[in-house]
Parts: structure tokens; sequence; C-alpha cells
């Protein structure tokens, strides 16, 4: 048999179940952690959390982050604190989904959703300013037209935080510190890492 | 003999049928190589678990279609460094051929029990196949080399190395093969008496008319069995080589010559390429239905014998080109020695010896005594042992001689 055995895997592999789904009606279930495109998040009085430092802008290996801060204005401050994020673009012609910018962020201000099908057609588009990134008054993510959000891509926006341990210390692992976020308020933290691996 | 169509001299109602003919024939070619595509590609994604085109159409049906009218309207570049005339020249040298052959293939017509597989056009008696040359058998084997040109004048044309690699490997490949081919055929021919492929067709036939109670006589009356099942696997591979189909693509081996005699070919110019490919493979499974598998012949339940003859042409050209997509999802590709080693070695030696069993069968049936068969058998058997031993002997002092010329390194 051994020689004709290949044939028959072959014809037998015509019955068997399909690896790959019929991709834009049906898609494959996201992962938690997808990296996908930037929100700008705010806290639960619909005050932003970014701050203008511009660590993200720094740490991003694209250079795609441009950030320009500026003093909060006393009367009607736009973020907690002294500075707020007065200019923020982010590039996708360039971005890599890297999540480096996450990572650096002191606030949580910058994660991601799980939307990476968003298909633009002129460079305008390509740069999403302010005016896309910050999460409307539900704290959920704006959908621009050419983007294809679904069903579940714009919950838990902010799901993956930090890769390393929260406050750089590695006891902590797991123990993500989540402050209050619009929408989901304060959630409970993630399980330790031991338990999250089913040990 | 030949097509009855022309016994009564040509007029214009003669014309008109023949250029029917060649239109149906071309369009059958044209929208078979459309659904083959999408045909291959389906089956191939089943064979790997995926789905395959699905976009363009209930089920990708118009995929090709999509994919032409890109090719049609993209670029279309000559490099350079090639040669004008035979540049444009060589994708017509490999999609006319293919056609050309289709056109001596009978597609239908009720064989045996008195029919002659003639049917009634525009009041005319005429076959169901655009020519019945008399050298049918010939014919399609000139054309099938014909094809080669195609291939070796757009790599040599190209001005570019890969093509020119791809297209020496298509000549060396050829011509081992085609000799098999030949050879494979040659059984056919002597078992049928005729060249034409009409005759080929109608003397396999058999005796009886097509019914369900004479299975047996259906498929010992066809060339497959009647020539011992050997010429036809030989036939079948070495039309797998003449096609350049996996596992005997080398000629576009992508991993080693990017796209093969191809390469430079752009627009519609590689659209060509790509038609002939498939036409070649559709005309070949017509020309292994009609020389081993008995053509339109098949059982007939009910109704008209026209229509169930041309669907069992069809049905046993798709499970020929079925066989060609499992070919290919299932072999990986040949090493350039391994195919030399197989076409020369084991082909071609055994082609030849089988033709010669068959004649000698043929004539010791015919002409000789019991006595006299038994002694040329005893005869070829010894020649035959006599030629293992040479084969063997020849094969050690080769190697034996290389072993002493091996350079340390």
């Amino acid at each position: 048999m051994g020689y004709f055995g290949g044939f028959r895997i072959t014809l037998g592999q015509m019955f068997a179940k399909r690896v790959t789904t019929p991709y834009p009606d049906i898609k494959a279930p996201k992962a938690e952690r997808t990296h996908g495109r930037h929100v700008l998040n705010r806290y639960e009085d619909g005050m932003e959390k970014c701050i203008g430092c511009e660590l993200c802008a720094g740490v991003c290996p694209a250079r795609c982050i441009y950030v320009r801060g500026a003093d909060n204005p006393r009367d009607q401050p736009v973020s907690p604190g002294e500075r707020y994020g007065f200019v923020y673009e982010i590039n996708y012609l360039r971005c890599i989904h890297c999540d480096l910018c996450v990572e650096a962020c002191p606030t949580e201000a910058i994660t991601e959703s799980k939307l990476f099908e968003f298909s633009f057609t002129n460079r305008a588009d390509a740069i999403y300013t302010k005016a896309e990134l910050v999460v409307d008054d539900d704290g959920r993510p704006q959908q621009m037209p050419w983007e294809d959000w679904r069903p579940g891509d714009d919950r838990f926006t902010s799901g993956w935080m930090r890769a390393t341990a929260p406050s750089g210390s590695a006891d902590r692992e797991g123990e993500a510190a989540w402050s209050g976020e619009l929408g989901c308020g304060v959630r409970a933290p993630e399980p330790a890492q031991p338990e999250r691996d089913g040990r | 003999m030949g097509d009855p169509l022309f016994a009564d001299g040509i007029d214009a109602t003669v014309v008109l049928i023949v250029v029917a003919k060649v239109v149906v024939a071309f369009t059958i070619l044209l929208v078979g190589v459309i659904l083959m595509i999408w045909f291959e590609r389906k089956v191939i994604a089943d064979m790997q678990n995926r789905i395959g085109p699905n976009r363009a159409g209930k089920w990708g049906l118009l995929q090709t279609v999509a994919d032409g009218i890109k090719l049609i309207f993209k670029e279309d570049i000559r490099p350079d460094r090639s040669d004008p005339l035979v540049y444009r020249l060589a994708p017509y040298l490999a999609a006319v051929p293919p056609f050309l052959v289709f056109c001596v293939v009978p597609i239908g017509g009720v064989f045996g029990g008195g029919q002659d597989g003639t049917v009634e056009l525009f009041g005319r008696t005429t076959y169901l196949q655009v020519a019945d040359p008399p050298v049918g058998v010939l014919f399609i084997l000139a054309m099938s080399s014909i094809a080669v040109y195609g291939v070796m004048l757009a790599g040599w044309s190209s001005g570019s190395k890969y093509p020119l690699l791809g297209s020496v490997r298509a000549s060396a490949q050829m011509v081992s093969y085609e000799a098999a081919l030949g050879l494979s055929l040659a059984a056919v021919v002597l078992i049928t008496g005729a060249l034409s492929t009409h005759a080929v067709v109608a003397d396999q036939s058999g005796p009886a008319s097509w019914s369900l109670t004479h299975v047996s006589s259906w498929l010992t009356s066809w060339n497959v069995l009647r020539t011992g099942v050997v010429p036809f696997v030989i036939f079948c591979i070495a039309a797998t080589a003449e096609l350049n189909r996996p596992p005997f693509d080398l000629v576009e081996a992508e991993q080693e010559l990017v796209g093969g005699f191809n390469t430079e070919y752009s627009s519609m110019r590689f659209g060509m390429f790509y038609l002939a490919e498939f036409m070649s493979t559709i005309a070949m499974s017509a020309v292994i239905v009609t020389l081993f598998l008995g053509g339109p012949a098949g059982p007939i339940p009910f109704g008209p014998g026209v229509l169930w003859s041309i669907f069992w042409f069809t049905a046993k050209v798709v499970v020929l080109l079925f066989t060609f997509v499992w070919l290919r999802a299932t072999l990986p590709r040949f090493r350039y020695d391994q195919l030399m080693d197989l076409g020369w070695k084991a082909l071609i030696p055994l082609a030849l010896g089988w033709l010669l069993v068959l004649a000698g069968l043929r004539l010791g049936r015919n002409e000789w005594s019991t006595f006299e068969f038994v002694l040329a058998a005893a005869g070829g058997a010894t020649v035959l042992c006599a030629a293992w031993w040479a084969i063997g002997a020849a094969g050690r002092v080769a190697r034996a001689n290389r072993a002493d010329q091996e350079v340390d390194v």
C-alpha cells in the first residue's frame, strides 16, 4: 500500500473538516488580547486619561504617534492633573500594532481595541486624530465608516494592559491594577499567572 | 472512410456545418478551461482542507472569468532583451495545438450495434468531431510536439536566464517522454489497425449493443484492456509529463525557476500560456478517453443515444481531469535525474517491450501453430533475460567507472 497511501490520504482529506473559514462572511473568533486599532480612554467622570507626556510617542518603534501636551485650562480641565494631550495623532500607515505605546502609558490612557479591519482609501483617513481616537460618552470606541466592527469588538478595549509585571515588580504579576474606566468602571483584577495557565 | 459529410461534394451547407462545428468545439474547450481551472482550484482546496475560491459567483464559479478580465487589463510588458517576433509568437504556438488536438476527438455519437457514430445535422450526415483525418493519431502526436515549441521559444526569446533554464528542461523532458507516448500509442494503433480517431473509437464499440447485461463486453472491448493496461498506464504518465503537470512540472518549478518559461510574460500573453496549459490538459484527457476508454461509449438506458454518448464522454474526461488534480495534490515534484531515469530506463523499454509482446501475440494467434508459439515465447523469454542481464551489467560497469573517476573533495 505504501506507494499509494498518499493518494488515499489526499482523497480522504476531501471529506475532512475545513481549517479555514469563509472569511468576510464568517470570522474566526478574536483572541482576548488581539492588537487592533487604538482608543484613548476616559475616566468614569468623563475626563481624558491622557496627560500629554509623549512617552508613547517616544517608545514607538514605527514613529507613528505624534503628541503635543498642553496645560489644562483652569476653568474647564480636559484631564485630571496639570496637563492633557492637546494634539494626539496616530498614523496607521506606519503603525505595526506592537502595543509598546500601551505598555509605556503611565495612565492607561491608550489601549488597543480588537479591530484590525479598517480599509481607509486616503491618507487623511489613515491618520487618526483625537477626534477619532477618544472613546465616546459610553466608553465605547467610535466607529468610522471604513471600519468593519463586529459585535464584541468594542468591548473591553483595554483588555490587555501590561505584558510586564505591574509596577515593574515580578511578584505582582497578574494583579493588574485597573484604573476606573468610562463604560466599564473598575474591573476586577485578572487572576494570577499560574491560575490563568490552569495550574 | 472519412467524414460522410464530404461524400457528396462541398457546398454552402457543408461549409456552414464545418464552421459551426469549429465554433462549438472552440467554445466547449474555452468553457471547459474556465470550469477546469475552477474545478482544479476547488478540488485541490478540498484536499488541503481549505475552501478555495468562493467570492466570484456561486461557489466561486466566475473566479476564472474575473482573473481573465484582470489579466486582459494588466500592462503588457516585453523585456528589452527579448526577441520581438518570437516573443509574441510563442503564446499562440502554445495555445493553438491543444485546440487542434481537441478537433480530431469524437465527442459523441453512438457506436456499435450497426451504428457508426454519425448524426444528422441540417439534413446532412456527419461525425461529432470537427475533423477526422486518416492520420488522426499521428496528428495528435505531432500537435503535442508542436506545443513544446511554444514553451521552448517562450523561454528562449525572453532573453532571461530562468525562462531559458525552464525551456531547456522542457525540451529535454518532452523528447524523453515523447518516445514513451508514441510507443504506448503504437500499441493502440497495432490493435486497431487504423490511425483515424474515429476508427479507433468505432473499433472499441464491441460486438453487442449497449445494455446493462453486457458489462463484460463493454470493458473488454475498450483498448485499456485489449492492450493489456500497461500502455494505458504508460500513456497516462507520459501524457502528464507532456502536459508539464505535477509531478512533472520541472519546467515551471516555482521554487527553482521563479515561474519557469513564462516568467517574463505578463498580461494576456501570460494568460495565453495559462489557457494553453489547461486546454492541453482537457485535450489530452479527451485523447486518453478516445484511445483507451472507448470514447463516447457507454450504456444508453433510455432516450436519445447521442446525448448519452456526449454525457459518457464528458464523464470520462472529468474523471481523468480529477485524476490529474489528484496527482498534483499528492505527489511531490520529480528531481531532474529521477525524471530522466523514469523516462529512459523504465517507460521507454517497457513500452517498447510491451509493443513487441503485443505484436508477437497478434502474429502468433493469427498465423502460428501452438508449437511455433511456444518456441517463440521461449525465445522471447531468453532474449528478455539476456537483455535484462546486459542492462544490469552495463549499469554495474558504468557505476564502477564513475567510482574510479570520483575525486575526493
